[in-house]
């Protein structure tokens, strides 16, 4: 399939769960979908494709959380990257860990560092931080403050 | 049915690279489960490069791991330009090749090295390190440091090729190519590993694509991706060089991509040195608009990939990293099970991972009394080698 | 005291302990046992286990994780024994410094002997700064 062909059948297929397309140059496609779709979409995207899944990277961006999943059609050098906005408060969201393996570690990451909650993980235990690590304190949420009072930050060199 | 013995593989080990944690359950000599923990390395680099400019951010980002010091620049300084987008003089591309392959050439140097060290076949160990200094040092001719190069930065690299420099780099490279090639035959031809890695540790071609392995540990396995092929970069399209697939999956096919591999980077490195054309280094980017940024780079481990979200400052507000062990490690899963502890080793650092934690090992039984240490179960994969030595009749 | 500390001097048995470093100092720690440098001349030996260790190697910013493991390991040293810290993560934390992750420089946590500074440093320094251990300490006998 033509990098044309591709985008039509995903546009036509899901064109209730498109919220916006980005059609940034040859190789980067932005596109925004609904939540309550991201199981549909990313394992059509995954499975029936072929893509390869990259990466999901997260970001706190008051008052919503986006998570960016990106998938790459490495035949016609594309790289779709679908983007989900959740409430900051509450963030949640099916898992895709139960279907995909390569999900599993970064979705244990993102909910561990930014606090999302992925619904019907198979796994969701702590994957980077210490044992130690308070519950509850996110460190890539933009309002993280130190928490630690032995901390010393002084001694550079 | 058989009592399960679980055994802690970590987190210290006195070989090298980083702390890890493994936990094996195994059914006498089978292993039935694997499980990890990480998190003894993370340094929460992301926020702390959402701290600095763009331009020193490329410092922190070459602390990531130092083996991986040029591919994480490199796949970082692509994102920031991709948020433009915008191209880098052609110079600088060439240049940018010729250290990252001379980085992929000492990586896969470094893992043959260990490698054999696992399997009790340390010559190999010192023959292959001692190599990788005469890479070290042209990498040091090049860019003045052994690792951490600091050469590159956003819209083109930090310091020029002399020309003087040229023929005494291409006469280093030169020099390593037969001690290579007789490296390949010792290991291609070698009975002893056929025997002992053949067969061991298979990744199927759709466990691969399942686990969205990456590099030589999905190439090995018959998946044909290499990012420098399929999305190029770089100088990668400027000349002929192959792509090393084989179609086992195991530890042997494992080492034959690597060590082929080590071939087509010289030649790149080569080609690159005596076609590098003239002209600027740097395009003198100024502002990074606001904005997305998506780049990705084969690092000699697998795919690296970087996003940097940009709101117009001088700042990225979310740099996200994902280096390729992140997407490798997982493939345990598939690999270690229903293989012998005294494979796990050699298994474990087949996929070359930023960390091989298999000396600091203890085997505990039920009531959690110590049966072996580490030293043992490096011990007992070399004593298998030699058990098949024995076999065979090589000495 | 000062007797075993003689008889370690003669040839350092070394531990090393990576706390989350960038693997930089650690290679190039591992590149001193190599042909081109091969300070086992000198009869300094990689061991496998604490137990064995005369000189602990510690490289890394101390994260939150590997920290707790470190208290445990020193814990368990045969003393004396001498704590080198290469790089300069181990020194001061150095470029991470404000990470959320690495709280406390090396120096606060566990007594150190020798600094070794670089980033990465490279092993004739380690080699130096091993030389400079054994002056050290030896003038103190
Ligand atoms: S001092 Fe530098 S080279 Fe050493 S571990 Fe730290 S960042 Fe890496």
């Amino acid at each position: 399939m033509t990098r044309e062909e591709v985008l039509l059948d995903f546009t036509s297929r899901f064109h209730e769960d498109i919220l916006d397309l980005y059609d940034k140059s040859r190789s980067r496609v932005y596109v925004t979908i609904t939540p309550e779709s991201i199981l549909r979409i990313g394992t059509y995207l995954f499975r029936n494709v072929g893509a390869r899944f990259n990466i999901a990277s997260g970001t706190d961006m008051p008052p919503n959380i986006e998570i960016l999943y990106h998938f790459i059609v490495e035949d016609i050098n594309l790289l779709i990257s679908l983007r989900v906005l959740l409430d900051r408060e509450d963030p949640v969201i099916d898992s895709l860990g139960r279907d995909i393996e390569a999900m599993n570690w970064i979705e244990r990451e993102m909910s561990e560092l930014l606090g999302i909650t992925f619904t019907g993980h198979p796994d969701p235990r702590r994957l980077l931080l210490a044992d130690n690590w308070p519950e509850g304190v996110y460190p890539l949420r933009q309002d993280y403050e130190e928490w630690d009072e032995t901390a010393d930050r002084t001694r550079g060199i | 049915m058989m009592g399960r013995t679980i055994i802690p593989i970590g987190p210290y080990h006195p070989l090298q690279e980083e702390p890890e944690f493994f936990t094996l359950t195994v059914e006498g000599e089978t292993v039935v489960d694997i499980d990890v923990r990480i998190g003894y390395n993370h340094r929460g680099i992301e926020k702390l490069s959402e701290l600095k400019t763009f331009e020193n951010s490329t410092f922190v980002i070459e602390r990531i791991c130092g083996i991986c010091s040029t591919s994480h620049p490199f796949a970082y300084t692509r994102a920031v330009e991709d948020v433009f987008p915008m191209e880098v003089p052609i110079r600088a591309k060439y240049i940018r090749t010729i250290i990252a392959e001379g980085e992929r050439i000492h990586s896969h140097l470094l893992w043959l090295g260990l490698a054999g060290h696992f399997i009790g076949y340390n010559t190999v160990y010192m023959w292959a390190w001692k190599l990788r200094e005469e890479i070290l040092d042209v990498l040091e001719i090049l860019s003045g440091n052994r690792n951490n190069y600091a050469m590159f930065k956003p819209g083109g690299v930090r310091r020029d090729i002399k020309a003087g420099d040229i023929p005494v780099c291409l006469k280093k490279i030169d020099s390593i190519l037969p001690t290579l090639d007789m490296l390949k035959k010792a290991v291609l031809d070698d009975p002893v590993l056929h025997a002992r890695l053949k067969g061991v540790g298979v990744m199927t071609y759709q466990e691969a694509i399942d686990f969205s392995a990456l590099g030589p540990t999905s190439r090995a396995s018959g998946v044909a991706r290499d990012v420098r092929k399929d999305s190029p970069y770089g100088a990668y399209q400027e000349m002929e060089w192959d792509m090393i697939v084989t179609q086992n999956g195991d530890v042997f096919d494992k080492a034959v991509v690597r060590i082929l591999e080590m071939f087509e980077s010289a030649k790149i490195m080569k080609y690159c040195l005596n076609n590098l054309p003239d002209g600027e280094i740097d395009a003198n980017i100024m502002d990074v608009p606001p904005g997305e940024g998506i780049g990705h780079i084969e690092a000699p481990r697998g795919e690296t990939f970087h996003y940097v979200k940009s709101d117009g400052t001088n700042r990225p507000v979310r740099h996200k990293v994902r280096a390729p062990t992140f997407m490798n490690l997982p493939t345990y899963k598939a690999t270690v099970q229903g293989e012998t502890i005294s494979d796990a080793t050699i298994i474990l650092a087949a996929i070359d991972p930023c960390y091989c934690c298999t000396e600091r090992i203890a085997v505990k039984d039920p009531r959690g009394r110590l049966l072996y240490n580490g030293k043992d179960l490096v011990q007992l994969s070399r004593e298998k080698t030699e058990k098949m030595k024995r076999r065979m009749g090589v000495r | 005291m000062s007797l075993k500390l003689k008889a370690l001097l003669k040839s350092p048995w070394v531990f090393h302990l990576s706390t989350g470093s960038c693997n930089n100092c650690d290679i190039e720690t591992l590149d001193c046992l190599t042909p081109r440098f091969d300070i086992e001349r000198f009869g300094m030996l990689l061991v496998g286990s604490i137990k064995h260790a005369d000189v602990l190697l510690v490289t890394g910013s101390c994260n939150r994780m590997s920290v707790e493991r470190m208290k445990a390991l020193w814990e368990q040293v045969p003393k004396p024994c001498l704590v080198v810290a290469i790089g300069t993560c181990a020194g001061s934390r150095g470029i991470f410094k404000d990470s959320y992750n690495c709280p406390v420089p090396l120096d606060q946590i566990i007594p150190v002997d020798v600094y070794i500074p670089g980033c990465p440093p490279k092993p004739e320094a380690i080699i130096a700064g091993a030389v400079k251990l054994i002056e050290k300490v030896g003038s103190t006998l």
